[in-house]
């Protein structure tokens, strides 16, 4: 399973929830737009990092609509802090899903320290969160993505980024549409 | 307003902050923000998070904002080096609004040498970043200030800052 897959099983669940759905700095976000240019998403050009404090933030501004954020292992790595503020927070329509390739794949797969002996589940773990949940292979994280709409996964992928084109829109249409989106009453569809 | 000079420093500000309709806020503590930080935490109309670095606060800021929040981040001027990048290439970038109310350290009064670098540094690099900001010589300019100051924040889509240095915060 590579990195690509993962983010269609993300998108199918996200699509049957109608969850508001953040992705991460890079290749993800444009494996996202290919795999389905929906309002829902909210591509993060740049912020490295922020990715899972964005989607907490909507999480708790918008309590009665599911929200699900889709980070990196290089990104985690750099605001690890966020896994115990969310922890903290603990807000039960916010799902967070790592795609854990070991490499920062959008810069030359450069190794990362989940390559050797980082485990950010464990991290997860330790920073105080109760449901985190690991998967290994595509099956797996269907289940998983089945029977939980919050907590934290931690999918562990190959390295490799999907032949997918940039995304054309400007940033203030990607903000604007998202926000369209996020005013609708409880996700109205 | 009458009363306004009965107030402390930090019930100055927190009427600043009710005034203004801030309903969500984010904070890295400072000895100065050791009153207001607890006032917030005890507002049940104000969500408050708590967070491990002033750039992680911006990102939660930036998702809560997009949730239909008026966010404020509380911090120490320390905090705007740890957040540059993500002032420009989140807010900046999509034009996001956002208010810091910065105590400002490494001022007139400070007694930890550390501070000193970035406490100089804090201007010029608001002014670097483009980032209004708004210096209150009083308590009660300080709660108007604030009111304007997230007008500003919304109505040009970017980060402003309410920098409250040591002397604000020994007041009477
Ligand atoms: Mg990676």
């Amino acid at each position: 399973m590579k990195r690509m897959d993962a983010i269609s099983e993300i998108v199918k669940k996200a699509t049957n929830i109608n969850a508001l759905l953040v992705s991460n700095i890079g290749v993800p976000c444009k494996e996202l737009h290919q795999a389905c240019d929906t309002p829902n998403n909210f591509y993060m050009l740049g912020s490295m990092g922020l990715a899972s404090s964005i989607g907490l933030g909507l999480a708790l501004a918008l309590s009665d609509r599911k929200v699900i954020a889709i980070d990196g292992d290089g990104s985690v790595l750099m605001n690890m802090g966020s896994l115990a503020t969310i922890a903290w927070q603990a807000p039960d329509n916010y799902l967070l899903v790592v795609v854990d390739n070991g490499a920062y794949g959008s810069t030359g797969n450069q190794p990362t320290a989940t390559s050797q002996q980082a485990d950010l589940a464990q991290v997860a773990k330790g920073a105080g969160n109760i449901k985190v949940y690991e998967a290994g292979t595509k099956e797996r994280l269907r289940q998983i993505l089945q029977e939980t709409d919050d907590g934290i996964i931690v999918v562990r992928v190959l390295p490799g980024n999907a032949d997918v084109p940039n995304i054309q829109m400007s940033p203030e249409d990607i903000l604007e549409r998202f926000m369209a989106e996020a005013s609708r009453p409880s996700g109205s569809v | 307003m009458s009363g306004q000079n009965e107030l402390t420093p930090p019930e100055a500000v927190y009427l600043g902050i009710k005034n203004a309709g801030i309903d969500f806020i984010v904070s890295v503590p400072c000895i100065n923000l050791r009153e207001l930080i607890p006032m917030i935490g005890a507002d049940p109309d104000i969500i408050h998070v708590p967070v491990t670095r002033e750039e992680e606060g911006v990102g939660v800021c930036a998702g809560a904002f997009m949730g239909g929040k008026r966010p404020a981040m509380l911090m120490q001027n320390s905090g705007l080096g740890n957040s540059i990048n993500s002032l420009a290439s989140l807010n900046r970038l999509y034009g996001i609004p956002l208010l810091m109310i910065m105590s400002h350290r490494g001022v007139e009064g400070e007694p930890i040498c550390a501070q000193i670098p970035m406490g100089q540094l804090t201007v010029p690099l608001l002014d670097t970043l483009c980032i209004p900001y708004f210096l209150p010589d009083s308590k009660q300019e300080a709660t108007e200030m604030i009111f304007k100051a997230v007008e500003t924040a919304f109505d040009k889509k970017k980060p402003v800052a309410l920098l409250l240095p040591i002397s604000f915060w020994r007041q009477s």
